[in-house]
C-alpha cells in the first residue's frame, strides 16, 4: 500500500472517534441521539480528506502517520470542547478550516522549506518581535498574571508564543547547522569539558537571555520553558555534548530559582506548585485554586473515568454558566480528559502523542541534510516539551503554566500555529521519503 | 546525529512516564484522601445530583420532596413547611445545613446502600435515592396545631405498644423551605426535644411509680397531707395552703396534693428516686432517631442552671417529687412517661421513621418496634393507670373526658415568672383508652394568666386523642 493509502485508511479511526464522541455526549446531554453527531462526524471527516487530498498531490511521499495522529487528537479535542461548551466547539472547527488553508498555504509556499534559512536573522526578528507585542500596552493583555496574549480589539486575540516557538527552531537549526562542528570540536578545555569559542556561544546566550527575559518581562514560564528546552534538544542533537545540556539546564534552574524568588507572579505559582491544599494558598489572589480543583478533578476520574460528559465540570445553579475549575477548556482540559476517562484515557492521549513525537524523531533520522534534521528535531522536541509543561503543570510534575495541549486545547493561534508546524514536518518528511533517483 | 536523536526520544518518554506516574498517583493512589479532601466541592456536587427520596407522613402525605434545581441537581422542598418543620427538619446541601429527620434519615434518603448494591450503584450515573415513610399523623398534628391556637408550647403523641410518634409539633414552628434564624415569630428550636420546661406535678406519675413499684408504697397508703411542711428546712405548701389531712395515695394524686408527694419522694430516697428516673430516661438523651443536637436530656438543674449528676445529695428529692427543685424536662420525656405507664411498664424506644422504600416499591428496611426500659412491674403499671384514671373521672382533669373512652392523665401546673405575677407554665399527660392504650400525649404551654393543666392543657390532648383514636389507632 502506498504511504498516501495507508494515510487514508489511518484516517478511519479519527473519524470514528469523532462521532462515537459526539454521540457520547449527545446520548449524555438529552438522552437521545440526535443526527447533528453524524453530522459533525462527516464534516469533520471531510476536513481530513481535504487535508489528506492536500498531501497526496503535494507531498506524496511523506510520513503516512503524522497526519492521522493529529486528525485523531484534533477530533478527540473537539469532542472535548464541545461537551465542556459547545459554542467554543463550533468556533474551534472554524480554527480548524483556517489552520487547514494555512497547512495548505505553508506546503504550496515553502515546497522547498530550506530557502527558509536565507531569512533565519528575519526569521528570528520577527519571532522575538512577536513575543514582546503582549506587553505593548493597548494590545496586550494579562493572563492570570502573565502576559500572554495580544487582542486587536474587535478583530482577533492571539498567542504571538505559539508561533514564535517555530521560528526559533527554524533558526536555532539554520544557525546550528552552521555551527555545529564547531561546538562539537573547538575550543579549549577547562576542567575536563571542551568550552568551543565563545563567539558561538553568543547566539546560544542570548536565547537563554530570552528565556529568563520571557519569564521577567512576561511572567511566562510555560514559554520560557517550551523555548529553551527546544533549544537544548537542538543543541544536544547538534552537537552530542551533554556537558551542553547539563550546563544550560544549570543555568536554566539557576535562573529560574531566582526569578521564582524575586517574581510575585512566579513565585505564587511555584507555591501553588508545592501547597496547593494549603487553605491560605488555596484562597489567596493568584492562589491554588486551579491546581488543586485540576487534581481533585483527576481524582474523581479514578483509573477508567466517569464517562464522557458526566463528570461535574460547573458549578451548579450558575447562570452564566461557572466552571469549577477556570479554564477548563485549554490549560485545564487534560484535568477533564481524566475525570471523563480516567487514567486510561488519561494514558491513551499521551500515548497518542508520543506516536507523534516518535514519527517527528522519524523524519529527523530519515532526513538527508543537518538542516532538515535539526528542524524536524526541534519541531517535534518542542512540541513534546509544550505537552510536558502543560500536562506537567495540570498533574503537578512541574508548577502550572499556561501553554496549550496541541490540537486538544481550545485555540486558534494554537490550531493554526500547530497546522504550521506540521506542515513543515510533512515537507521534511517528504523530502526525506522521495526516492533516490 | 541519529543517536542523540534516539536519546532525545528515550529521554521524552521518560518524561511522559513521569506524567503518567503523575496521573496514576492522583486517580489511583492518593484518590480517596483526595476525594475527601475539605476543600474539594466535587463530593457535594455529586451529592447536589443525588435525586433524594421523599419523606412522607404514615398515610402517605408528602413531607419532603426533591425538585430539580438545575444543572443535573436537585434541591429539597417540604409541602406541608411549618406544619412539620420541627419533625422533618431540612437539607441545604451547598450551605452544609441540615435537621431533624433529613439529617438523622439523610442515609436512606440518599440512598446509601452498602455492600454488592453499592458496587452496582456506582455504575449508574443518575442515583436515586429511598423514600422514608414516618410514623407521622398530618390530621392529628393538624388538630394540635389548631388546638394550641398560637400558643407558644409543644404537643407529643406517641403510640404506647410501638413507640411510634404520631405528633411532634412545637409553637412556633418555622418555614423548613427557607430556614431562617432571623425571621420573626418562628423558630427553629423544638420545645418537644429541646424545651426544658419544670413539670410541675405531671411529674407525680414518676413518683408514685417509684413509691408502689419499690414496694414502700401501695395505691391505698395513707400519707397525712397537712400543709405547709418543711422540705429540705424550707416550708412546702399545697395549692391554697390547703390541708387535706390523711388521704389515700390515690386521692393525693387525683388531686394532686403536693406535701404527700414530697414525703413519699422523701421516703422513697434519692437513689430509688434516681433509678426510676433512669428508668423512664431522665438524665439521658432520647432514644428519638432524630439529630442527637436537636434533642436535650431531662434532668436537674442546679441554681447556675448547669445540670446536677444523677443522685446528688445536692438534689432537693422532696421538691422533686413533686415536679419541682430544678427539673427540667422535655415533653417528649414526659409523653414518654405517660407511655410507659400506658404500655404495662414496658418504655418503647420512640420513633419516627417506620420504614424505608426503595424505588422500585420495595421496602428495603422496616423499624420494629423494641423496649427501651421495663420501667415498673406490669401490676404496677395497672395501679398507676387506674390512679391516673380517677384524676380524669373526679380530679383535676375533667376536661379531658372522652365520652365513652376511659382516659387516664395527669394534670400540672408550674409556676412562672416572680412571684405573686400568676403566670404559670400548664401540663397535660394523658393516654387513652385506658384497658388497652394505643395513645399516649404531653401536652405543654408555655405561658398562661393563670391557667391551669386541667385547663389549658388539657382540652389540647383531649382533642389530639380524640382524633388520633377516631382514626383506629
Amino acid at each position: 500500500m502506498s504511504a498516501r493509502n495507508r494515510e487514508l485508511v489511518a484516517l478511519i479511526p479519527a473519524s470514528l472517534l469523532v462521532t462515537a464522541g459526539f454521540a457520547g455526549v449527545f446520548i449524555q446531554r438529552s438522552n437521545a441521539l440526535s443526527n447533528i453527531s453524524l453530522t459533525y462526524g462527516a464534516i469533520f471527516l471531510g476536513l481530513c480528506l481535504i487535508g489528506h487530498i492536500v498531501i497526496r498531490m503535494t507531498l506524496p511521499n511523506a510520513d503516512p502517520y503524522l497526519f492521522p495522529l493529529v486528525a485523531a487528537l484534533a477530533s478527540f479535542g473537539i469532542v472535548m470542547i464541545y461537551r465542556i461548551n459547545p459554542t467554543l466547539a463550533r468556533q474551534q472547527a472554524q480554527w480548524f478550516v483556517l489552520g487547514l488553508v494555512l497547512f495548505a498555504v505553508t506546503i504550496i509556499a515553502f515546497r522547498d522549506y530550506r530557502k527558509l534559512e536565507r531569512y533565519r536573522y528575519t526569521i528570528v526578528l520577527i519571532s522575538l518581535g512577536l513575543l514582546i507585542l503582549p506587553r505593548l500596552p493597548g494590545i496586550g493583555y494579562q493572563a492570570n498574571g502573565a502576559y500572554l496574549g495580544v487582542r486587536i480589539p474587535g478583530l482577533f486575540v492571539f498567542q504571538p508564543a505559539e508561533f514564535a516557538k517555530i521560528g526559533l527552531v527554524i533558526f536555532l537549526a539554520s544557525y546550528l547547522r552552521d555551527t555545529r562542528q564547531v561546538l562539537a570540536t573547538g575550543g579549549r578545555r577547562i576542567l575536563g569539558v571542551t568550552i568551543p569559542p565563545i563567539k558561538h556561544f553568543g547566539p546560544i546566550i542570548v536565547i537563554w537571555g530570552l528565556a529568563m527575559g520571557i519569564m521577567v518581562l512576561l511572567s511566562d514560564m510555560g514559554s520560557s520553558l517550551m523555548f529553551y528546552g527546544g533549544l537544548l534538544a537542538i543543541l544536544y542533537v547538534a552537537t552530542g555534548r551533554l556537558s551542553f545540556v547539563v550546563i544550560g539546564l544549570l543555568a536554566f534552574a539557576l535562573g529560574a530559582w531566582y526569578l521564582g524568588t524575586h517574581i510575585p507572579h512566579v513565585h505564587a505559582r511555584v507555591t501553588d506548585w508545592l501547597h496547593p491544599f494549603d487553605p491560605r494558598v488555596y484562597k489567596a489572589t493568584l492562589g491554588s485554586y486551579q491546581v488543586a480543583n485540576g487534581v481533585f478533578a483527576q481524582a474523581a476520574g479514578g483509573i477508567f473515568g466517569q464517562g464522557f460528559g458526566q463528570a461535574v465540570i460547573t458549578i451548579p445553579g450558575t447562570h452564566p454558566v461557572q466552571y469549577l475549575i477556570p479554564a477548563p477548556q485549554t490549560d485545564m482540559i487534560y484535568a477533564i480528559i481524566t475525570a471523563e476517562l480516567g487514567l486510561f484515557g488519561a494514558a491513551a492521549v499521551l500515548i497518542v502523542y508520543l506516536l507523534f513525537i516518535a514519527r517527528g524523531f522519524k523524519t529527523a533520522v530519515l532526513s538527508r541534510d543537518s538542516f532538515s534534521t535539526l528542524l524536524a528535531t526541534g519541531l517535534t522536541a518542542v512540541f513534546a516539551i509544550q505537552v510536558f509543561v502543560i500536562v506537567g503543570g495540570v498533574t503537578r510534575v512541574i508548577p502550572l503554566t499556561g501553554v496549550t495541549l496541541p490540537f486538544i486545547s481550545y485555540g486558534g493561534s494554537s490550531i493554526i500555529a500547530n497546522f504550521v508546524l506540521l506542515a513543515l514536518l510533512l515537507l521534511i518528511s517528504d523530502r526525506a521519503r522521495r526516492p533516490v533517483r | 546525529m541519529n543517536a542523540q536523536i534516539t536519546r532525545l526520544f528515550g529521554f521524552i518518554v521518560v518524561l511522559f512516564g513521569l506524567l503518567i506516574v503523575f496521573t496514576t498517583r492522583w486517580t489511583v493512589v492518593d484518590k480517596s484522601s483526595l476525594d475527601n479532601n475539605s476543600l474539594n466541592h466535587l463530593t457535594l456536587i455529586q451529592e447536589l445530583k443525588i435525586k433524594r427520596g421523599r419523606i412522607l407522613a404514615s398515610d402517605g402525605t408528602v413531607l419532603a420532596k426533591s425538585v430539580p434545581a438545575g444543572g443535573g441537581t436537585w434541591s429539597r422542598t417540604y409541602p406541608t413547611g411549618p406544619l412539620f418543620a420541627q419533625a422533618v427538619g431540612y437539607s441545604n446541601l451547598s450551605q452544609g445545613q441540615a435537621a431533624g429527620l433529613e439529617l438523622s434519615d439523610g442515609q436512606y434518603t440518599r440512598g446509601l446502600q452498602t455492600g454488592l448494591n453499592s458496587v452496582f450503584g456506582q455504575l449508574t450515573s443518575h442515583r436515586v435515592g429511598d423514600d422514608v415513610y414516618t410514623t407521622l399523623d398530618p390530621k392529628a398534628q393538624r388538630v394540635a396545631v389548631q388546638s394550641l391556637g398560637g400558643q407558644d408550647g409543644s404537643v407529643v403523641a406517641i403510640d404506647p405498644r410501638t413507640g411510634a410518634v404520631k405528633v411532634m409539633y412545637s409553637n412556633p414552628s418555622y418555614n423548613n423551605n427557607a430556614p431562617n434564624v432571623n425571621a420573626p415569630g418562628t423558630t427553629t428550636f423544638n420545645r418537644a426535644t429541646q424545651g426544658e420546661y419544670s413539670p410541675g406535678s405531671t411529674f407525680k406519675v414518676v413518683t408514685t411509680t417509684a413509691g408502689i413499684d419499690s414496694g414502700k408504697y401501695t395505691p391505698d397508703s395513707t400519707i397525712n397531707g397537712n400543709s405547709p411542711i418543711i422540705v429540705s428546712g424550707v416550708p412546702l405548701q399545697n395549692d391554697g395552703n390547703q390541708s387535706w389531712g390523711p388521704q389515700t395515695l390515690t386521692t393525693a394524686l387525683t388531686y394532686s396534693i403536693n406535701t404527700i408527694f414530697a414525703q413519699v419522694a422523701e421516703n422513697v430516697g434519692r437513689p430509688t428516686m434516681t433509678e426510676y428516673m433512669k428508668r423512664f430516661g431522665f438524665y439521658s438523651k432520647p432514644p428519638l432517631d432524630y439529630p442527637p443536637d436537636e434533642m436535650r436530656a431531662s434532668n436537674v438543674k442546679g441554681p447556675s442552671g448547669r445540670a446536677i449528676p444523677p443522685g446528688s445529695p445536692n438534689e432537693d428529692i422532696g421538691r422533686i417529687g413533686i415536679g419541682q427543685g430544678g427539673l427540667a424536662v422535655t415533653p417528649l420525656q414526659m409523653a414518654m412517661v405517660a407511655a410507659a405507664v400506658a404500655n404495662g411498664g414496658k418504655l418503647m424506644v420512640p420513633h419516627m421513621t417506620a420504614r424505608v422504600v426503595n424505588q422500585d416499591g420495595v421496602t428495603v428496611k422496616t423499624i420494629t418496634p423494641s423496649v427501651y426500659h421495663q420501667v415498673m412491674k406490669p401490676a404496677v403499671a395497672t395501679q398507676v393507670a387506674q390512679m391516673m384514671t380517677k384524676v380524669v373521672e373526679e380530679g383535676t382533669g375533667t376536661a379531658v373526658q372522652l365520652g365513652g373512652i376511659s382516659v387516664a392523665g395527669k394534670t400540672g401546673t408550674a409556676s412562672i415568672g416572680v412571684t405573686g405575677s400568676n403566670l404559670t407554665n400548664p401540663w397535660f399527660i394523658a393516654f387513652a383508652p385506658v384497658q388497652n392504650p394505643k395513645v399516649a400525649v404531653a401536652v405543654t404551654v408555655d405561658q398562661s394568666q393563670g391557667g391551669f393543666g386541667g385547663t389549658v392543657a388539657a382540652p389540647i390532648a383531649k382533642n389530639v386523642m380524640q382524633t388520633l383514636l377516631s382514626e383506629g389507632q
